[in-house]
């Protein structure tokens, strides 16, 4: 029996041994840091190893408003900021919508024109039904447009990117033909006839009620972080830094103050004041924290992240491929519809105008912006809110300094061009870490 | 999941390598049936006209490791994929625990705690250590992810394995190594109550160090009383971990027996003629198993005598 091992050399088992060391940086800083310094370094070096998270987004949308900023002092003015918020509502749940299936690794090219048939069912049943009713059955029609072509691609195994841009085709036209046959409206556009649909974008809270809102979110998000930290601590597990937790929940307060103040401040005429928070603003942070709690503190959610890293993993381990991915594709369409009525209370209406297109673009361009990977398995919800912010921002900012449609588009292009550079470099850096 | 006690009386203590003349003796008792966790009784499978399988008797003990060995195309992967499920035989039976049963796909293995560990199709890279040993059967309370009790529970079978040094086990399985990866899929069969577990070339592509945790994992396995089916290439792996060892050759038995009986030339000798003559204490000759001779009840039978002289 031979017993001759055929040794590598030793250093290639040291390197072995330190490449298993380095890796254990790349665990959350949360669950290894034991004090702020310590959570500061683990997440440097994170950063360094290509895990940067957020953290290119939330610069660059720094460097976009400090540009702006210096280019027209209109930028900063609580005025634009707050329409900045109301115009980026859109494109933010576009971007939500679209983070479910870039999670699985999928792409869905449809959900502008589908967000806009949503919007047209809705304006629609607002001239016969409640607005409720006319909202419920706007997101119905999307949520089934998304489940048929998301039964088209997983039962039939056909790829996304054709069957969604056959949808992105079929639902312009069907748009066309639903407005045609509404019988309302004219010249292919329907105006939105209930008030409190218009008012979801342009009304407002009061001043105290925006105060009382913001606040109750910070203070249920900051109990509930404290509490899940008191759970793992009880249970014997590791447990963040309590300076690291105070630090989150005292960086939401800052954002939720400061978001009050800048919609508070009267941004109407002296005679005719405007003040408040939109009502959309709740709409985003709504749908934020149900999506946000869906996609990580469920089975389905856990399946999406398990699909998009290793699905032939997930198939073994007993997940429903198929109803999972399924699933995805109908809330996706779902989210559109949201997207949709609200991008038409904006307007006013809803027209065969609408430019779908460049809507799913933005829409994509925002999540993978935001650092959502376009290759599945690693993003959040979160990550679609701030690179939809990044959107709306080049938008709202290129609009103000008076520049056209031509290089609004490619500066966004260039934008996601970076965004996608970025993640890429990142990947190549995780593998080689 | 088995207790340290229940693996006492089955096995003695530290029999996790070469095999003790204790642990010989278990495994002669194994070859009469009555150990046996599962039993292979002329299986054969077919593709079309090639037979990848023809009259596999094999008997799979509690708490040995077994190690499967061939050439490629020997058949080794269609009879891992016929334990585990995947495929069904087209010949013979499969008995559990006494039992027959038929498997119709992997998840019917799963529940009979046959657990299938491939090196790089079992994990997920962007979920964590827990999050990947619970995935298929997350813990729920309050219609949500009960997060602490898993991880909880993945700790203490992690330690118990006493294999992974990793720092967290909520770092992303995507930043271990190969090694780790192994240790990973393989506690998450052990928490799964696997009382078989089947690995897929365990440890190709690792390094020496990460070899030798594979290997310590493997002998930890079997203390457990769970029964482990290795395929492997690498025959000094084989002679270091296995306390029995089947060699394949042409989808036939070319021989069976307690790792003693064999060393490495005798193992190559077997996959690459299916015959030899050096297999030791073999006082009815060599095992055959003609190739030319294809499907006949002779060499069947010298293939089966073979195994059970030994």
């Amino acid at each position: 029996m031979s017993t001759d091992v055929h040794e590598p050399p030793p250093d290639a088992v040291a390197q072995a041994d330190a490449a298993a060391a380095e890796s254990a940086g790349l665990a959350a800083p949360e669950i290894i840091a034991n004090s702020l310094g310590e959570y500061a370094r683990i997440w440097a070096k994170r950063v360094r190893n290509g895990e940067s998270g957020a953290l290119p987004v939330i610069l660059g949308l720094v460097a976009i408003v400090v540009y702006f900023q210096v280019r027209s002092s209109l930028f900063l003015s609580t005025g634009n900021l707050v329409n900045l918020l109301v115009q980026g509502a859109p494109f933010i749940l576009l971007g939500m919508a679209e983070v479910f299936v870039l999670l699985l690794g999928e792409i869905d090219l449809s959900i502008g024109y589908g967000g806009a048939i949503g919007a047209t069912v809705t304006a629609w049943l607002a001239f016969s039904t409640p607005w409720w009713i006319a909202i419920l059955g706007g997101l119905a029609a999307t949520t089934v447009l998304g489940a048929i072509l998301g039964t088209l691609i997983t039962r039939l195994g056909l790829p996304s990117f054709v069957v969604t841009l056959a949808g992105f085709l079929g639902f312009e036209g069907l748009l066309i033909e639903l407005v045609a046959r509404s019988g309302h409206g004219t010249g292919g556009t329907i105006p939105i006839s209930n008030s409190i649909i218009v008012d979801l974008t342009s009304g407002n809270l009061t001043p105290v009620a925006s105060w009382i809102v913001i606040m109750a979110v910070v203070v249920v998000a900051g109990v509930f972080m404290i509490l899940r930290d008191r759970r793992r601590r009880l249970s014997g597990l590791v447990t963040p830094p309590v300076s690291v937790t105070a630090l989150k929940i005292a960086t939401m307060a800052v954002a939720g103050v400061v978001v009050v103040l800048v919609s508070n401040t009267n941004r109407g005429l002296a005679t005719t004041p405007l003040r408040g928070l939109p009502w959309v603003v709740l709409v985003v942070l709504g749908m934020l924290m149900l999506w946000t709690a869906l996609l990580g503190r469920t089975r389905f959610g856990r399946y999406i992240y398990a699909i998009g890293g290793n699905a032939e993993a997930a198939r073994r381990a007993g997940v429903n491929v198929i109803m999972i991915r399924t699933l995805a594709f109908t809330l996706c369409g779902m989210t559109a519809g949201v997207a949709g009525i609200v991008y038409a209370s904006r307007l006013g209406s809803i027209s065969t105008d609408v430019d779908g297109g460049q809507l799913v673009l933005f829409a994509v361009a925002g999540a993978v912006i935001g650092g959502t990977h376009l290759f599945g398995g690693r993003g959040k919800m979160l990550n679609a809110v701030l690179g939809g912010l990044v959107v709306a921002a080049i938008y709202n900012g290129l609009y103000l300094l008076g520049l056209q449609a031509a290089p609004t588009d490619m500066v966004t292009a260039l934008v996601l061009l970076a965004a996608v550079t970025v993640d890429a470099l990142a990947r190549r850096g995780r593998r080689s870490a | 999941m088995t207790t340290p006690s229940a693996s006492d009386g089955a096995r003695p203590a530290g029999a996790g390598r070469a095999p003790s003349p204790a642990a010989l003796g278990n495994a002669a008792a194994a070859d009469e049936g009555q150990q046996s966790l599962l039993r292979l009784h002329q299986v054969g499978k077919n593709f079309g006209p090639v037979q990848a399988l023809a009259g596999i008797d094999l008997d799979i003990p509690a708490g040995l490791v077994t190690a499967i060995v061939g050439d490629n195309g020997a058949g080794k992967t269609t009879l891992i994929k016929t334990i585990s499920g995947i495929w069904q035989p087209d010949h013979g039976e499969i008995v559990w625990m006494g039992r027959p049963i038929h498997l119709h796909s992997p998840r019917d293995a799963a529940k009979l705690g046959i657990a299938t560990v491939y090196q790089d199709l079992a994990l997920c890279d962007n979920l964590d250590i827990v999050q990947n040993m619970f995935l298929g059967r997350e813990a729920i309370r309050h219609w949500q992810l009960d997060e602490n009790s898993m991880e909880l529970s993945a700790k203490q079978t992690l330690s118990d394995l006493a294999v992974m040094s990793v720092r967290s086990i909520r770092q992303p399985v995507g930043s271990l190594s190969g090694g780790q990866r192994q240790a990973v899929a393989v506690a998450k069969a052990v928490m799964q109550e696997a009382k078989l577990v089947v690995m897929d070339e365990p440890t190709a592509a690792l390094g020496v160090t990460q070899t030798r945790v594979v290997l310590d994992l493997i002998g930890r396995l079997a203390r457990r009383n769970i029964a482990v089916v290795v395929i492997s290439h690498n025959l000094n792996d084989v002679m270091a971990v296995a306390d029995r060892v089947a060699v394949l050759h042409l989808g036939r038995l070319a021989a069976v027996g307690p790792t003693s009986r064999f060393d490495t030339q005798v193992i190559v000798d077997l996959m690459t003629t299916g015959a030899s003559t050096r297999l030791r204490g073999d006082a009815a000759g060599s095992p055959s198993a003609d190739p030319g001779n294809g499907g006949s009840q002779q060499s069947q039978d010298n293939a089966l005598n073979a195994g059970e002289a030994l």
